[in-house]
């Protein structure tokens, strides 16, 4: 699905992604956790193609093409979802509009036709079902004036609208409490199929709690220090990030 | 790169479609309407003294008194100056460089549509204004106006039917002279301002619309104006009178081919109504607005009144601006009656390198009068964009009311918008309020649209006509679906 080569990127001249590699197989669930700055999000906005992160060295592999060579709506039409740490406010723009447009998109590149009206109303009801999503949030512009909670569930009503995959969640378990939490869990655990995947960037362990990962890699200065299954998430809720940083440090 | 040539999407039942095709075609950011029609024209020298004023006047087959008001307006004109107090860089203006009349000369005279000149013709449905009544969506009658004359008005007997005049300027002065002579030059005096007087010296056509008492007028009328012939200027006068209980609803289309040189476009509109009646005037501006580097593009100075004489009456202006090198235009309300209402909803562009000053004036005479402003301007590029309004409340009316909202959007860093809001209250009563707003399209907006498989042109169109959508929303249903996809061309390009 997705394959990382060694990428180097930086942020104004400063580097903060130094030597990564990941690979991620279709049906698993990676875990990407580690303090703050280490570059968990530098890495997500590489993977979405964000124009202030340069990469500097590496590759990346997507189903098989290079996707350092894709705009950001290609990525996107090509089935990748980034759940944004802080999702954006478009005053004016309603959500059906906004998601019909990029549901639109994503048929059109799929050669598929335009949903009509009433077929898109269906699928947003269906949808919004699926993830539990107060049904009022699709009548107004796009995050604007949403909570913390519901700006991430919206997130998670977006990924089902557009069934990505390769969905890549950005601490979309910050700012939100134990019921939003599960429900933005629960939705994610529902979209999940045996061939697409997801990467959960986060800071805590009680997201992993919820969404059950394969894989947990830990993010430190730029590198991936350590690699393990899903009890190195709970060790690391035990212990927090010190003892590793000590080990990489003594490496060094 | 697709480019709809003819198609408006005037029907309604397109509408879904259309909403759709807006945000995906990738239309052509290149003005669309530049072309020009190679047709045999009748100009008159280029100029202008009291013997070109003649010849007009001849040529129009004028009676005395027409003629008198534009003796009296040019030599008032010949005493004013052109103002200067716009935030526009106007480039000096030669009037005696222009050719004040020009008509497209016709076959033989447009009794029947089957006598239209076929080049004409051609040229209207290559607009999306065809002039078979047939072909037309049956809810809008159309004027259609060629640099200075109207070649034909569609649905003139099925409107007659209710007592309802439609007609060119030039054919009332003939058939109605009294309902003219009446009416015309009450709300915008020939001394109003430099380019009034200017109109009013050397106007050549336009339309003319009388609702009788009780009626209300059962579909759009609507004036297309298209300047055609180089070195002239168009200067056309459209007269609306709304008498008592009636309604009516007006709109404004207009074009130009893409020259190099500046066109001159003077027009003056007045609106009449009387008690009880209203009137919603809507304009879909695209004159060419010159090209990336600003060159050419028509100058749009223009001048637009209503006068709510009438109690309860109510005027209501909306225009979508996206054309012209440089306007200047505020249409404004005159509220004497009583318990009327004036409304003025806007969205104008500047993009490359136009230049817009523009924003209304609501006067309040009468008691109770309301007025209600909402601007929205939008800049890109190079674009200087003006707010200008004026919210004036005169002694005697108690209890007026205004709320006036003037929003900015600005996209890139080179454009500018700027707002010039004047309030004179001279009635304690009054309420009068004003908000103002200026945004940018962030880079993350735009992010947040790419990630979600929205391309940055579509992204800026949907941002800008969320922006633009109180506005958009007011015009009649089968423009806005045409103004939403003018305002995305109209950016094109503006952003990365």
């Amino acid at each position: 699905m997705l394959y990382i080569k060694d990428l180097w990127a930086s942020i104004n001249g400063k580097t903060i992604l130094k030597g990564i590699s990941l690979d991620v197989k279709p049906g698993e669930v990676h875990a990407i956790m580690g303090p703050n700055g280490s570059g968990k999000s530098t890495l997500a906005a590489v993977l979405a193609g964000r124009e202030f992160v340069k990469v500097d060295e590496g590759h990346v592999t997507y189903l098989g093409k290079n996707l350092l060579d894709m705009s950001p709506e290609e990525r996107s039409r090509e089935g990748i979802f980034l759940g944004f740490q802080y999702p954006i406010e478009i005053p004016g723009v309603s959500m059906v509009n906004f998601m019909k447009t990029a549901v639109n998109e994503h048929r059109k590149h799929k050669g598929l036709d335009q949903l009509s009206a009433s077929d898109f109303l269906k699928l947003m009801r269906e949808k919004k079902e699926l993830v539990e999503i107060d049904s009022k949030l699709a009548n107004r512009s796009v995050n604007e004036g949403f909570s913390g909670g519901e700006k991430k569930k919206n997130e998670i009503f977006q990924m089902a609208m557009l069934e990505p995959k390769l969905a890549i969640l950005d601490e979309t378990d910050s700012g939100l409490d134990i019921d939003a939490l599960r429900i933005v869990a629960n939705g994610v655990n529902k979209l999940k199929r045996p061939d697409n995947s997801t990467i959960v960037i986060t800071h805590y362990q009680r997201l992993l709690d919820y969404i059950v990962p394969d894989v947990v890699h830990v993010l430190y200065d730029g590198r991936i220090v350590k690699t393990s299954g899903k009890e190195l998430a709970l060790e690391l809720e035990e212990k927090g990030y010190d003892w590793i940083k000590k080990e990489v440090d003594n490496q060094d | 790169m697709l480019i709809i040539e003819a198609d408006c999407g005037f029907k309604q039942d397109e509408m879904e479609n259309d909403q759709d095709k807006i945000l995906n075609d990738a239309t052509s950011g290149e003005y669309k309407y530049g072309f020009y029609t190679d047709i045999d024209t009748d100009k008159i020298p280029k100029g202008l003294n009291e013997d070109i004023i003649r010849l007009i006047s001849e040529k129009k087959q004028e009676p005395d008194w027409l003629f008198e008001f534009r003796l009296k307006s040019y030599r008032h004109w010949q005493s004013m100056k052109m103002p200067s107090w716009a935030n526009l860089k106007i480039p000096p203006i030669n009037y005696q460089d222009i050719i004040y009349y020009a008509a497209p000369r016709q076959k033989v005279s447009p009794a029947g549509l089957d006598d239209i000149d076929p080049e004409l013709k051609k040229t209207f449905d290559k607009l999306g204004i065809p002039l078979e009544e047939q072909k037309h969506l049956s809810g809008v009658a159309v004027d259609a106006v060629m640099d200075s004359i109207s070649v034909k008005t569609t649905f003139r007997e099925t409107l007659a039917e209710l007592g309802i005049i439609f007609c060119s300027f030039s054919e009332a002065v003939k058939e109605y002279p009294e309902l003219v002579r009446r009416y015309m030059g009450t709300v915008v005096p020939y001394t109003d301002n430099f380019f009034a007087s200017l109109n009013s010296a050397v106007f050549s056509d336009g339309s003319f619309c009388y609702v009788p008492k009780g009626v209300r007028c059962p579909m759009e009328l609507s004036t297309y104006f298209r300047i055609n012939a180089s070195n002239t200027g168009q200067f056309e006068r459209t007269l609306l009178v709304a008498d008592e209980e009636s309604f009516v609803s007006y709109l404004e289309g207009c074009t130009a081919p893409m020259r190099d040189e500046n066109q001159l476009h003077a027009a003056v509109v007045e609106i009449i109504a009387e008690n009880n009646a209203e009137v919603k005037y809507s304009t879909v501006q695209n004159w060419y607005p010159g090209d990336k580097d600003g060159k050419g593009g028509i100058f749009n100075f223009v001048t637009k009144r209503g006068m709510c004489r009438g109690e309860n009456s109510k005027i209501s202006w909306t225009q979508v601006e996206t054309g012209s090198a440089i306007t200047w235009k505020y249409p404004s309300c005159i509220l004497k009656g009583d318990n009327s209402t004036g409304e003025f909803y806007s969205v104008a562009i500047a993009n490359n390198h136009q230049q817009a000053d523009t924003g209304t004036k609501m006067i309040h005479m009468g008691k109770n009068t309301k007025s209600t402003i909402v601007s929205k301007g939008i800049s890109a590029g190079f674009g200087q964009n003006s707010y200008r309004g004026l919210v004036k409340v005169l002694r005697n009316a108690s209890n007026a009311r205004n709320f006036s909202q003037c929003d900015s959007l600005l996209l890139g860093d080179k454009c500018g918008a700027h707002t010039f809001p004047y309030i004179e209250v001279d009635n304690q009563t009054a309420v009068v309020e004003h908000e103002a707003t200026t945004s940018k399209i962030g880079e993350d907006q735009i992010f947040y649209c790419n990630q979600r498989g929205i391309s940055t042109e579509d992204a800026v169109g949907l941002i800008v006509n969320g922006y633009a959508r109180e506005v958009i929303n007011k015009l009649p249903m089968e423009f806005a679906v045409e103004a939403q996809k003018l305002l995305q061309i109209s950016l094109e390009g503006s952003v990365g």
